[in-house]
């Protein structure tokens, strides 16, 4: 088991024949079961084209209608990627995960908007995310592959590159991953730590969850009210960020602390309090987890 | 991207804010045929800097003659402005902006930003004008009224009012107070603002409702399409080696530690500085090279980070997922002979063909240590520069 995708999830690359968009999805198609799962691609005006052997619309409900696709991933430029999201969600789509950085943020104001406006039952992730992959199945986004070991371990974070570090190092102990969720960097975003929490609660198969948060926004703490009164499982916690200044916007748009909001030490308080086994070494949150665990 | 007042108070006007007239000066003499233009017989001579606390930190003065215009505006011209968001070297005052005085009888807050709970944009609203608001948020929260905008709705009208005259707004100045409410809010979506703040929003003797401050920051996501804004941008408010680094495509934060960090990925970068100190040295700098960054880009890494004086060593770290490691490791060595590397320097490599990365550290002449974790590398670094 797993969250959000597995082998049998059908997807449509948005944004596919860009160069961005077509160097994934040869990277996705070559990973598992990728071949069977990455079944369309979209770009508008280049219908009939195929990249890497996969079919080309113009549309995504042309593309769920040839194919059945239950998801997007999104690799559109900037300026055009919040209408991509609409276009996904206007399919119903189950799931719509956007890689994409840079979006405005009063494009996502709209686009959040229009969502819970129709009652959307489609799942955002990012935008401004690595994606998600459930290893030895299915990888939807730009994490390397390889580092990444089917178990039972979840794993949700803000950032890329930190994602990478939390799974090479339960890999590098042994321990495997169910699923791994990057919920992205924007202020104005999908699913939250606390949504991918819920998820990572219900599956049969996670035993336990590794959640890299950092400075800014109160997600965390969100997240960490959740979990002391729900959780059933291990949570391992690292917040980044905690000798960054305030004011000071830390690369992600939404990683800055702003009106005394979003410090590190609150995130960490919270989680602490929550009983997350919160660690300060982010070289030690593969080993946190797994005292956890004995 | 932040701007000015007196163009803060431009955006306003465009949307209908009122605000007192006004006319920026670089110079002396432009601040006095500023106050003649403007006549009267009070001004005020603000200075123009991207920091709030000006008042406090005397860049703010009103004068009641010509003279006086002349005398602030010499004062403050040139001047290092320190406030509680300068730091304590202070910012060099370039520009003056020249007011007519007002009458102000009451003075208000309010501050537009994006909530990211909500998902809406939220007009933040308080009679404790003039004053600090992060400690009336911390001291008396009950003073802050929220309103939450419909994105698709827009404001509502009586909800406006209702917060106006629970601001303490007198019943005459009610309908000019949600005009401005109104004109902020249009104002913010309009320029694509993630921040505005009118501190303090006035209310005269006469019951008029006008913008005495505006500070606006702009979403840097969307400038492309705000050229007029674009052209408001002061890069002498800016950190020389941020703009400098921004032209590499490079994320960098100068700050105020003895250890340079160079990663890939803005959360391990964060994660890499607070690594470092808790090894016992400070971070100098925040450093994000990107997902796919080139030996161009690393090379101009190093001399940003080497530019800084207070650089005692450099700590790399990266995961190189779709960025290899050995392609990394080619450009760390290219950048350290270039620059001339007179510091010592750690390198943690870890991720896609890290064995090949590694082998091209420990061929290569440049002198450094590696390392296989985080841990590893910022021990051995905080090490080096005690030694």
């Amino acid at each position: 088991m797993s969250i959000l995708i597995n082998k049998d999830t059908r997807i449509v690359t948005q944004g596919i024949t860009g160069n961005t968009g077509e160097f994934h999805t040869t990277q996705c198609l070559d990973y598992a079961f990728g071949k069977d799962c990455f079944v369309a691609g979209v770009t508008p005006g280049k219908e009939g084209q195929s990249v890497q052997g996969v079919p080309v619309y113009n549309t995504v409900n042309d593309a769920k209608e040839q194919h059945g696709v239950n998801a997007s991933v999104i690799y559109v430029p900037p300026r055009f990627a919040a209408a991509a999201i609409d276009e996904a969600v206007d399919a119903e789509l189950d799931l719509v995960i956007c890689i994409t950085e840079g979006i405005p943020v009063a494009d996502m104001i709209k686009t959040r908007d229009r969502m819970r406006k129709m009652n959307s039952k489609t799942i955002l992730v990012g935008p401004n995310c690595p994606g998600v992959i459930t290893p030895e199945e299915v990888k939807i986004g730009i994490m390397p592959g390889y580092i990444h070991k089917k178990g039972s371990i979840g794993v949700v974070s803000r950032s890329g590159t930190l994602t990478y570090e939390a799974v090479h190092q339960l890999t590098q102990l042994g321990m495997g991953q169910s699923s791994c969720v990057g919920i992205g960097g924007d202020p104005v975003n999908g699913m939250k730590h606390v949504d991918v929490m819920k998820m990572f609660n219900d599956d049969p198969e996670t035993e336990a969850v590794v959640m890299c948060g950092e400075i800014g926004g109160t997600d965390e703490e969100e997240c960490a009210a959740w979990i002391k009164e729900n959780m059933t499982k291990p949570v391992v916690g690292f917040i980044a960020g905690v000798t960054a200044p305030p004011g000071k916007r830390m690369g992600h748009a939404g990683a800055i602390i702003s009106g005394g909001q979003g410090t590190a030490q609150s995130k960490i308080d919270a989680l602490k309090d929550a009983g997350v086994h919160v660690t300060v070494n982010p070289s030690e949150m593969g080993s946190t987890l797994k005292a956890a665990l004995s | 991207m932040n701007v000015h007042e007196y163009q803060g108070k431009e955006i306003l006007r465009k949307y209908g804010v009122v605000t007192p007239r006004g006319i920026p000066a670089f110079s002396v003499d432009e601040a006095v045929a500023a106050a003649e233009e403007l006549g009267g017989n009070v001004w005020v001579v603000k200075a123009q800097i991207h920091a709030g606390g000006r008042g406090k930190g005397g860049g703010v003065k009103v004068a009641t003659s010509l003279e006086q215009v002349r005398e602030y505006a010499d004062a403050i011209l040139g001047m290092q402005l320190v406030t509680h968001q300068t730091g304590p070297e202070g910012k060099q005052v370039n520009r003056l902006y020249i007011e007519e005085g007002a009458d102000i009888a009451d003075e208000l807050y309010v501050g537009a930003l994006v909530d990211r709970e909500t998902q809406k944009v939220v007009l933040m609203c308080s009679s404790e004008g003039g004053m600090d608001i992060e400690e009336v948020a911390e001291e008396t929260p009950e003073k802050i009224l929220k309103i939450f905008v419909d994105p698709t709705d827009g404001l509502d009208r009586a909800e406006a009012e209702d917060v106006c005259e629970k601001m303490g707004m007198p019943k005459e100045a009610i309908k000019e107070g949600a005009d401005f409410l109104e004109g902020l809010y249009e104002a913010f979506v309009k320029s694509d603002a993630s921040l505005a703040e009118i501190n303090p929003l006035v209310v005269t003797g006469d019951k008029s409702v006008i913008a005495l401050d505006a500070k606006f920051n702009i979403d840097s996501n969307a400038l492309y399409r705000q050229p007029e804004i674009v052209e408001y941008r002061d890069l002498t408010e800016e950190d020389a080696n941020e703009i400098e680094a921004s032209k590499w495509g490079l994320s960098y934060i100068s700050l105020d530690g003895n250890i340079g960090c160079l990663v890939n990925g803005a959360g391990l970068a964060m994660a890499t500085m607070d690594i470092i100190q808790l090894y016992g040295a400070e971070p100098a700098n925040f450093l994000d090279v990107g997902g796919g960054a080139n030996k161009e880009q690393v090379t101009e890494a190093f001399k940003i980070m080497l530019a800084n004086p207070k650089v005692e060593g450099i700590l790399v770290n990266i995961f190189g997922g779709i960025m290899q490691c050995d392609v990394i490791a080619g450009g760390i060595v290219a950048a350290a002979q270039e620059v001339g590397l007179n510091v010592p320097l750690v390198v943690r490599l870890e991720g896609t063909n890290v064995e090949q990365g590694r082998k091209i550290l420990d061929d290569s002449d440049v002198k450094l240590q590696t390392a296989s974790t985080m841990a590893e590398a910022a021990e051995k670094i905080a090490a080096a520069v005690k030694a």
